[in-house]
């Protein structure tokens, strides 16, 4: 079946000081996740716009993860809880244009959970792997052309 | 600062999908301070838009703009290319911004892509209220500086309804009442005798009746 081939392309924003180690250390311990995610350090995921989530499902991502530090430990004190309410606010924007809202997620990951990080990227995967390829994808993604 | 929020994207699709080449016009003033039609906006409501018309499969271009003043002439020229090569605009700006475009741009669709609900302020993160309704005949002096008009659920200038409880109103148990402000305003600033004082009927001519309102300086005139 097509659904259990599809491999889809996962991109992840990960905060430099929680997700991006855990991702460093599940290297380090040689944890294995699916290769489907495409890692972007940011300094804090409260520096992650709405803006920036349309931008990469509009441009083919499959699926986009907000990997944000444990609430509470956020290292600019509540970056994570705004990136959690961006993340929220993403999703009603997918839901009234008709698309699934499950392609975003956000979780809160130490940097010491090599394991858990690994298993939220699998879990991931299969999510979006159930849901299909991006249907805007099905024309090619546009070029937004910009003036000023 | 004139507050706003905006349609949903299937309104805003619906207003302009009979169009091939849209430009969404956003405004750097009230509307990127409240949140509603800045770069930003602009940036994630054409993204929806050019999503959702693919979804539909219409055949939409979307691209984006934004100027620094919507409702100035001055300013508007900078939006000259951007609606040049579109078939249509759909403008993130307030009402005035709105229709200044389409007053400069005749012959081009000119959209509103907001609700232009109020001239307010930001509360406190991510919460605006209302504080000036425009009634034209300004009365806040006389109230401490709490505006009745706007912020009395029932308008009440000659004291309250005498409805609210625990402070709040009793239209909207989530405001405060604006009378219980104005008692405790103006008698943190030694004024309460105000209250005492029966305040004739306002004037209304000028406020939102007899059509469109205008403002003549002779002074400025050429
Ligand atoms: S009295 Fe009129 S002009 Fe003054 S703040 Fe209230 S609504 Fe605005
Ligand atoms: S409770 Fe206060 S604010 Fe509400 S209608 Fe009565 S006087 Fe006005």
């Amino acid at each position: 079946m097509e659904t259990e081939t599809f491999q889809p392309k996962i991109l992840a924003f990960c905060c430099h000081y929680c997700a991006y180690s855990s991702a460093d250390l599940a290297g380090s311990m040689r944890i294995q996740y699916p290769p489907n995610v495409r890692i972007i350090r940011t300094p804090c995921t409260g520096r992650l716009e709405t803006e920036y989530f349309m931008k990469a499902l509009e441009n083919g991502a499959d699926g986009v993860l907000v990997a944000g530090c444990l609430e509470g430990g956020c290292h600019f004190v509540e970056g994570n809880l705004c990136a959690k309410r961006r993340v929220n606010y993403t999703r009603d924007i997918l839901v009234e244009i008709g698309l699934e809202p499950d392609r975003i997620r956000m979780v809160n990951i130490s940097a010491a959970m090599a394991r858990p990080l690994a298993d939220t990227i699998t879990d991931m995967v299969q999510t979006v792997r159930k849901l299909g390829p991006n249907p805007i994808k099905r024309n090619g993604a546009p070029q937004p052309e910009n003036h000023a | 600062m004139i507050v706003a929020q905006r349609k949903t994207i299937l309104d805003l699709l619906a207003i302009v999908e009979k169009h091939r080449k849209l430009v969404v016009l956003g405004c750097g003033t009230c509307v990127t301070v409240c949140l509603a039609g800045g770069q930003r906006e602009v940036s994630i409501i054409a993204s929806a838009l050019r999503m959702a018309a693919k979804l539909k499969g219409l055949p939409l271009e979307v691209s984006e703009a934004t100027i620094e003043r919507q409702c100035d002439n001055v300013f508007l020229e900078q939006a000259a290319d951007a609606v040049k090569t579109s078939d249509a605009v759909l403008s993130l700006g307030c009402g005035a911004g709105v229709q200044a475009l389409a007053e400069r741009y005749t012959g081009k669709p000119v959209y509103g892509g907001l609700n232009t609900a109020f001239i307010g302020i930001l509360e406190e993160r991510g919460v605006w209220a209302e504080k000036c309704a425009a009634c034209g005949a300004c009365v806040l002096h006389q109230y401490g500086g709490i505006c009745p008009v706007t912020r009395c659920a029932k308008h009440m200038l000659n004291g309250p309804c005498s409805g609210s409880r625990e402070d709040h109103c009793e239209v909207d148990a989530t405001r405060p009442c604006a009378w219980q402000l104005i008692h405790q305003r103006l008698k943190e600033i030694g004024q309460l005798d105000e209250l005492k004082k029966t305040k004739p009927p306002k004037n209304w001519r000028p406020s939102l009746s007899g059509g469109c309102r205008t403002i003549i300086r002779e002074d400025h005139r050429v």
